[in-house]
């Protein structure tokens, strides 16, 4: 794929009472078009979303209105990648040499709700009304199969989002900025057994875009463009263990993560040995350790002595969640993919600050996954 | 005289003493779903036939929810929340089911444990019926 990424913006994810998703999105596109040294008129294509915000294609009555096309999309908590996706189609189809993903969002104060429709979700609303629509039972229920089939203790999910915390601390733009401590961190109400507070993400606000052009004329724009080597978006296949599904057949199969994961590193020419750093879906713990497996970073039970010996902090062989994850930023779903290919590209240019992985890493992994089971994964390079 | 009926029809056999999950199975590739419906998610076919599941399994895995689902779309008890037990429960057709758990101390569920359906009482209707849903029970108390 011959797309290189040139400018990247974003507006601190957290709370922020008073601003309105639609400004944080206009936030970050200023910054990703001022980081390109270009301006809104240069930018011939766009791809936004948003699962708050009707219609985020409305963000061009404040960025100008030049005529482009602005197409909404919303894939769950894979937003930010499939937004990614589609810009860099739309460039690759000819639509224009250069183009804009912007995902925002802003989220009310709670656990997430599906709302008054289940129908709209492919489900029941018997499922929803007897309590069973609930993100974090999914969560939880997969982790404690996982940790009964592979050894994983409890003292890895404390560890990993001690490291989360760690790293949001170091992070300016992060939610939570505060290192929590191990027995904070251990100590906090359960949620869903055997997951607690602090193991997961909460929403949150937050909005984040990235401008993209063709490869050969990136030169022009940018002296540290970010060569997208993959992009893969896949949805889930027969047999995988998905959020909110009703039943699963015994004889269970790899989900989306694993196949957008094989095709990603196919595509790009690497293998998961080649990379410098990550950014992985942790909308808890839990997760964060179960994808480590199904992007081909290690086998399923060997996360228990990677965190352990600190293998995915910032100094170690893989950093994995660098600016604090999910866990130190929230989530606001139509963003957070984005936020993902924000930090990579930091990462890569040298400019991530205190939380700057050592050793000029020249090649990053980004990883979502959503309801109703879709997962994108992107391989990028300098 | 109170009525007991399900808050949902069709998901189990009712009025029955020994209630049993009404899946579909695909008339092609055999693959079990639930709740049923008409086309196959696996072969992509558009024939299946119900199938009614064996009550007992064992429990693949299980969680307690500790705080009230949101409302919408919940419509259990809030002000006196109790947290209840969910798990999947993996039946001999070779499905994993999710539902609702009869306990809900983490002390007293664990993965492999015999499981049997029931169904039980969810909330009343605004003209004083019983709204029933399915759960499983631990066999061993």
């Amino acid at each position: 794929m011959d797309i290189a990424i040139i400018g990247i913006g974003l507006h601190p994810f957290g709370r922020h009472e008073g601003t309105t998703a639609m400004e944080m999105g206009v936030h970050a596109a200023n910054a990703a078009i001022a980081d390109a040294g270009l301006g809104w008129n240069d930018i011939q294509l766009a791809s936004t979303g948003s699962l708050e915000v009707l219609q985020p294609d409305a963000i061009n009555k404040y960025m100008g209105l030049t005529g482009i096309p602005i197409t909404n999309l919303f894939n769950g908590c894979a937003t930010g990648g499939n937004l990614l996706l589609s810009t860099a189609n739309a460039i690759l189809a000819g639509s224009g040499d250069v183009g804009i993903a912007i995902g925002m969002d802003k989220h009310p104060r709670g656990a997430f709700s599906v709302g008054d429709d289940l129908a709209g979700l492919g489900l029941g609303q018997w499922y929803g009304e007897t309590g069973l629509a609930v993100n974090p039972q999914f969560f939880s229920m997969k982790t404690r199969r996982y940790m009964h089939d592979h050894g994983i203790t409890e003292d890895c999910l404390h560890r990993t989002a001690m490291k989360a915390f760690k790293n949001g601390s170091l992070n300016p733009h992060a939610w939570r900025r505060k290192a929590l401590s191990y027995d904070e961190i251990a100590g906090s109400p359960m949620v869903c057994d055997p997951l607690r507070k602090y193991h997961f993400c909460s929403p949150s606000e937050g909005a984040a875009a990235m401008v993209l052009c063709r490869a050969d004329i990136a030169q022009r724009y940018s002296s540290t463009p970010i060569f997208i080597k993959a992009d893969v978006f896949k949805t889930r296949r027969y047999g995988s263990f998905e959020v909110m599904h009703p039943s699963v057949p015994a004889n269970s199969a790899p989900g989306p993560t694993v196949q957008a994961s094989q095709a990603a590193y196919e595509a790009a020419g690497v293998g998961p040995e080649d990379v410098d750093v990550a950014q992985i879906q942790d909308t808890e713990v839990g997760h964060e350790i179960m994808h480590m497996a199904e992007n081909g970073f290690c086998g399923d039970g060997e996360q228990e002595a990677w965190i352990r010996d600190g293998a995915t902090e910032i100094g170690g062989k893989l950093p994995i969640n660098t600016d604090g994850g999910l866990l130190a930023n929230g989530e606001p779903v139509g963003a957070s993919g984005l936020r993902q290919v924000h930090e990579v590209c930091l990462q890569l240019r040298g400019g991530a600050g205190k939380r700057q992985v050592p050793g000029s890493p020249k090649i990053g992994y980004t990883h979502v996954y959503g309801f109703p089971g879709v997962s994108c994964v992107t391989v990028l390079s300098r | 005289m109170t009525t007991r009926i399900p808050l949902q029809e069709g998901l189990y056999t009712w009025p029955s003493d020994s209630p049993r999950l009404i899946a579909s199975k695909c008339t092609g590739c055999g693959e079990v779903t639930f709740p049923g419906q008409n086309s196959c998610p696996a072969c992509t076919g558009t024939s299946t036939e119900e199938l009614l599941l064996s009550r007992r399994g064992s429990l693949w895995t299980w969680t307690v929810q500790h705080f009230p689902p949101p409302t919408p779309p919940y419509t259990g008890e809030r002000a006196e929340f109790a947290p209840f037990g969910v798990g999947y429960i993996e039946l001999p057709e070779g499905i994993r089911v999710e539902s609702r758990l009869t306990v809900n101390e983490p002390d007293r569920l664990e993965i492999g444990m015999e499981m049997e359906l029931v169904v039980e009482h969810f909330r009343d209707d605004d003209d004083g019926n019983e709204l029933m849903t399915f759960a499983f029970k631990p066999v061993d108390g």
